[in-house]
């Protein structure tokens, strides 16, 4: 049973998935299981999005079947839930520009990756990164983009950054679809990428260089 | 020696040099035309607000970057700023963020995302999209068109003589107010096209053809765009496809009769049209010929049936679709690539349709005139070889260096001849 909901979700079939945990739970079993199997399906979502058999839709809707059970089974749950988090990891679109969409499916990868992510939103001036990372002590800052007004907001972003003295503690990466590494050079981030999968990778990569 | 030419003698040279790639003929050089957006602005030293609520110093603007980069086609500012500050703040327009209004006054405006019809409407707008336009989507886009709401359906006219006595509707006192409003609104609309008209006329008799004046959407990106939102398009595809399939082809001939019009209207056969919902990523290729393609098909079928030229403006990645939009008559159309491998376009559609970009917009940025140059070689050496190409920035030109603008355009008159 617990099979069939990884696979129900993690295939997106919304109704056959919601109709398995009215179950469950009419049976007495426990939300929290629910909530994993749930976990463990986005996972499978995750991996066939890297393996580019899904595309940002089927993570649009994954995220959307997530919520509606998240809704159904909260009620039941007694006593908060704690997940492990790996590293923290702050991001926003820079200042000017107010596209969230890439940016949000990267929080929603880096999330099933198992990393606290604080999501900034739009339009983020350079000491709102700056308040955020002393506050919570990430590491790692994503700064997104969409439109080429960005690239100057994002070196503009680095550059107060690096006048608080925080730039040698954090590693910087940017992102969206014009980023290349004439413009990751030119803003004076660490890395760059044009996809989701690419910031969980170089997030993985610098939270594993501790 | 271009001097001792006549504007009109210009004009056609160009055209037919544009026409010439268009019917994958070879023209006498590669064709250069650096897709403009408030690089217009920018480069005559005016603010996007500026451009948004000056429109003198708008038009002063193109016409200056016009003339100073002479390009073989322009940009139409018509295609950039669809619509002036003043007339967006007199309807209170929610639909995006303009200079000074939620964006800065040096940045362009920007989409504001949200389901302005819901997912529940769909019915509604297949069955009646003009009464659903006015009564239902026009309050929630014009802060002015609020009131409308409260009109009954537009259909209950048809009744002639038993419905001439619902004209009351129009004058409850809030109606009333936002009609007057919408008319002011109008009158300052057709101020600001007047004087974008007279940039075409002024520029063409100056020898300069325009990229285009008409517009059309792929109908997926009509709905997606403006009506469900990127999120509500993407999940229509699952939970409601044959609603969705059916809503672009009731959007289809409306794109198509508008385009043909406005084409018609202005003497410029080229429809511009941007695709922005159909990339690589933003859904699987099953969907792409599920719901974006089919009606994309038919609008540019459709457009070249009218004797007309669609320019796919063509963002994001397109490398997975190319065999796909392969399928339509050769040598009348323009496809227009961003982040596409341009040199597999060309090897995959070069015998079908005209190839346009191929220019980084992040070099024109961050690069140096030298990389512009080496960048452009190999653009006219692999994508310009037999014709069928035209240069360009892959994106719209918003920000760049001056400098690499130039030698975009200088070396490819230079260098772009076909001997």
């Amino acid at each position: 049973m617990a099979e069939d909901l990884v696979k129900t979700i993690a295939d997106l079939h919304e109704e056959e998935a919601l109709r398995i945990v009215e179950e469950r739970l009419q049976a007495g079993e426990d939300a929290f299981k629910i909530l994993e199997d749930s976990r463990n399906a986005m996972e499978i979502v995750g991996k066939r999005f890297e393996n580019r058999e899904y595309f940002i839709p089927d993570l649009v809707y994954s995220g959307e079947i997530l919520q509606e059970i998240a809704e159904i089974v909260k009620p039941k749950l007694t006593g908060a839930i704690e997940f492990e988090r790996l590293d923290k990891v702050i991001i926003g679109t820079v200042a000017g520009d107010i596209h969230d969409i890439g940016k949000n499916i990267v929080t929603f990868m880096l999330d099933i990756n198992g990393f606290e992510v604080y999501d900034l939103g739009v339009d983020v001036p350079a000491q709102k990164f700056i308040e955020k990372a002393e506050e919570t002590q990430a590491r790692i800052i994503g700064l997104s983009g969409l439109l080429t007004l960005a690239f100057e907001s994002m070196k503009e972003t680095i550059e107060v950054i690096r006048g608080t003295g925080l730039r040698d503690k954090v590693k910087i990466m940017i992102g969206g679809g014009q980023i290349n590494d004439e413009v990751r050079k030119y803003t004076g981030a660490d890395a760059f990428g044009t996809d989701a999968m690419s910031a969980v990778l170089l997030v993985k990569d610098w939270a594993g260089e501790k | 020696m271009i001097e001792e030419k006549t504007p009109e003698e210009l004009l056609q040279e160009r055209t037919k040099r544009v026409e010439d790639a268009v019917q994958l003929k070879v023209p006498d050089r590669v064709p250069v035309a650096p897709n403009f957006g408030f690089f217009y602005a920018k480069y005559a030293g005016i603010t996007p607000e500026e451009a948004h609520y000056d429109y003198d110093k708008w038009a002063m603007a193109v016409k200056k970057t016009v003339l100073d980069f002479q390009p073989d086609m322009f940009v139409s500012p018509r295609m950039i700023l669809l619509a002036p500050g003043p007339v967006l703040d007199m309807v209170d327009f929610k639909q995006i963020k303009w200079p000074g209004h939620g964006v800065s006054s040096n940045h362009s405006f920007q989409f504001v995302e949200e389901e302005y019809m819901k997912a529940e409407e769909y019915d509604a707008f297949i069955e009646d999209p003009s009464d659903y336009i006015i009564r239902t989507y026009l309050p929630r886009i014009y802060g002015v068109a609020e009131p409308f709401k409260m009109l009954p359906p537009l259909s209950s006219m048809m009744v002639g003589y038993a419905a001439v006595h619902l004209t009351a509707a129009l004058a409850r006192p809030e109606v009333t107010n936002a009609i007057e409003t919408l008319s002011k609104a109008g009158a300052e609309s057709m101020r600001w096209r007047s004087i974008m008209d007279s940039i075409h006329e002024e520029l063409g008799g100056m020898g300069f053809p325009s990229c285009a004046q008409a517009i059309a959407e792929a109908p997926y990106d009509v709905i997606g765009d403006f009506l469900r939102g990127t999120r509500g398009v993407m999940l229509d595809m699952y939970r409601r496809p044959d609603k969705l399939i059916e809503a672009t082809e009731r959007v289809l001939p409306m794109q198509l009769q508008a385009a043909v019009f406005i084409a018609k209207r202005s003497g410029n056969p080229r429809v511009f049209i941007p695709l922005h919902k159909g990339a690589d990523g933003f859904m699987s290729l099953e969907q792409f010929k599920t719901f974006y393609w089919p009606t994309l098909h038919k609008l540019i079928t459709g457009l070249i049936d009218e004797g007309l030229t669609p320019w796919l403006f063509i963002e994001a990645d397109y490398t997975s679709r190319l065999e796909t939009i392969r399928d339509i008559p050769k040598g009348k159309a323009i496809y227009h690539f961003e982040l596409t491998d341009i040199f597999k376009a060309k090897e995959v559609l070069g015998d079908v349709a005209c190839i346009r970009g191929g220019v980084p917009i992040s070099l024109l940025c961050t690069g140096v005139p030298q990389e512009v140059k080496d960048c452009c070689k190999k653009l006219i050496d692999v994508v310009g070889r037999g014709g069928g190409f035209i240069m360009d920035a892959g994106s719209v030109i918003d920000e760049a260096k001056p400098e690499n603008i130039r030698v975009m355009v200088d070396f490819t008159k230079e260098y772009g001849v076909y001997g």
